[in-house]
């Protein structure tokens, strides 16, 4: 406590010495730090390919380009050019419409694994052993099972979602502090109703953690997903250009996937925010 | 005060053995202990003289493995809101504010909406955290916590509050404080009041009647009943005298007896 008061008071100090220059290269610095790397790979990037007809990789200005055009039409006029909120469009659904049903399943599962100890020893064994294998390695029992097209990509897109989710919500429901039950029942609170009173608030960190890397995951895995032979979907758009070479359209994908995976995440965490105000390592 | 022919609370030859990796451990033999409405009970003694294994059967969270438990002469079989409990560690639920802490018990029995408001900030107001009701367990100092842990038990009519070392994790200053204040609310409130501690201190400031227990196996060794004037000076020579018997009472079984 004194320590850090202490030091709260050599900033004060240090803050009235120093000029406003100073203090807006503070402000700045940390965005300054990080659009540098990015910048730097860009200039690399730039430098390594520009004015090489043969090279593989275009320079990033005709990715940019192409990414326009995917997103705007009018420069190459092809069969990809303003397509982009078609891909987009489907791979967000089979995203949120993977995630989504990884929800429905895993919540209630991994709450019955994490409470009954019956539904635990006679799931528990059998999901250990499973969810090591990676989704890549579903891919041909998929496409078998679920044939090709659509449906393959959104159960492989699903079960990317559902481990995390599965293994963050039975660990949640798990590891309530036991205090917790003596205190509510101790004020009359039954046991039956102590599963909404208690073990879910005191799960929702976990639970919530869970859906954060499901979501993370369910991006993931999209491009594999839609390897199982859709037609669109960023993910098809991207294996489709590497079969014609075109690798500014893999890259445009690439770029889009990125951006659309961080948005997404941030809307979770500002819903997490909201949620977890209480949770001093989420508010 | 006018003798209840029934105790709020009595235990009869309470004994509690627990088994640990197929060894048995005799943490309390033979106990006898009755409290009456209104009293204020300190149980003292060293740790593993089975101080909070006693409590903790009280509130119905252990059963005993010999002898009764009786609450008005109705055997104990669980835990319930008559006897409320306040931990050392709070046990709040972190993701509720003051005032939804308070009124969880209330809720839990069934209360409506404005009854449950209305208790709520009647004991936030109680225990002085009037500008704190909105605020989550996380953003309190402990003895704030604490006050909250009190104001739950209290808001959920409880008869008997069980209270286990609830100060023992508090600086001195906030502890003494704490003490002041829950004197009061017994004193206003005519509740019945089980304390445990470690500080002799502690129980002669606290207690009607002060229970002294011992270790292996944990046992109920004497009881004092503490005749100080209320409120009572900790530097007076009556309080100072007490203390040196407790003293060498509780030290008597490390083998530290004076002489």
């Amino acid at each position: 406590m004194t320590t850090l008061a202490s030091r709260q008071e050599d900033n004060l100090v240090a803050a009235r010495e120093t000029s406003w220059t100073t203090i807006w290269w503070l402000r700045l610095r940390p965005l300054l730090l990080a659009v540098a790397f990015p910048a730097a790979m860009l200039a690399v990037w730039h430098f390594a390919t520009v004015g090489r007809p043969g090279s593989l990789i275009p320079p990033p200005y005709e990715v940019w380009l192409e990414l326009w055009d995917l997103a705007f039409g009018g420069i190459n006029d092809d069969a990809y050019s303003k397509t982009l909120h078609v891909h987009l469009l489907a791979s967000v659904s089979r995203v949120y419409g993977g995630f989504a049903l990884a929800l429905i399943v895993a919540l209630p599962l991994g709450m019955l694994i994490g409470r009954v100890p019956l539904v635990r020893q006679l799931l528990d064994p059998t999901i250990q052993i499973l969810r090591p294998v990676p989704v890549t390695a579903w891919l041909p029992l998929a496409m078998i099972i679920f044939g090709l097209g659509p449906r393959s990509a959104f159960f492989l897109v699903f079960l990317g979602a559902f481990y995390p989710i599965l293994v963050n919500t039975i660990f949640g429901v798990r590891s309530v502090e036991p205090r917790l039950f003596e205190a509510a029942s101790m004020l009359g609170c039954s046991e039956s109703a102590q599963f909404f009173r208690v073990v879910l608030p005191a799960a929702l960190p976990s639970i919530f953690t869970g859906m954060r890397l499901g979501l993370g995951f369910a991006w993931v895995v999209i491009v594999v997903g839609e390897m199982t032979g859709v037609q669109t979907g960023l993910g098809a758009i991207i294996m489709e250009a590497r079969q014609l070479s075109r690798t500014e359209i893999v890259i445009s994908g690439m770029i889009v996937i990125g951006a659309f995976g961080f948005l997404s995440d941030q809307l979770v965490m500002l819903i997490g925010r909201r949620l977890l105000a209480w949770s001093p390592s989420h508010g | 005060m006018a003798e209840a022919p029934v105790p709020i609370l009595e235990m009869k030859n309470v004994g509690k053995t627990y088994s640990q990796n197929g060894r048995s451990i005799e943490a309390l033999r033979g106990a006898n202990l009755r409290v009456k409405k209104g009293e204020f009970v300190c149980l003292i003694g060293a740790s593993g003289c089975g101080k909070s294994t006693l409590l903790r059967m009280a509130a119905g969270f252990e059963a005993a493995t010999r002898g009764d438990n009786l609450m008005w002469g109705m055997p104990i079989s669980g835990p319930g809101p008559s006897r409320g409990m306040v931990f050392q560690d709070y046990g709040l639920f972190p993701w509720l504010n003051v005032r939804d802490n308070i009124g969880f018990g209330p809720k839990s029995r069934g209360r409506t909406k404005t009854e449950i408001r209305e208790t709520s900030d009647r004991f936030i107001e109680l225990v002085g955290l009037q500008n704190f009701a909105d605020v989550y367990p996380h953003q309190l100092s402990g003895g704030m916590k604490q006050r909250v842990a009190i104001a739950r038990v209290l808001a959920n009519d409880a008869e008997v509050v069980l209270m286990d070392e609830p100060f023992g994790a508090l600086d001195a200053m906030t502890r003494e404080r704490l003490q002041d204040e829950l004197v009061d609310i017994w004193s206003r409130t005519g509740l019945t009041v089980i304390f445990v501690t470690h500080s002799i201190e502690e129980a002669i400031f606290l207690a009607d009647r002060v229970v002294v227990m011992s270790p292996g196996p944990g046992r109920i060794d004497n009881e004092y009943a503490i005749d100080l004037p209320r409120p009572r000076d900790i530097a007076s020579p009556e309080f100072n005298e007490w203390r040196r018997l407790l003293s060498s009472q509780l030290h008597s079984h490390h083998g530290r007896r004076a002489g």
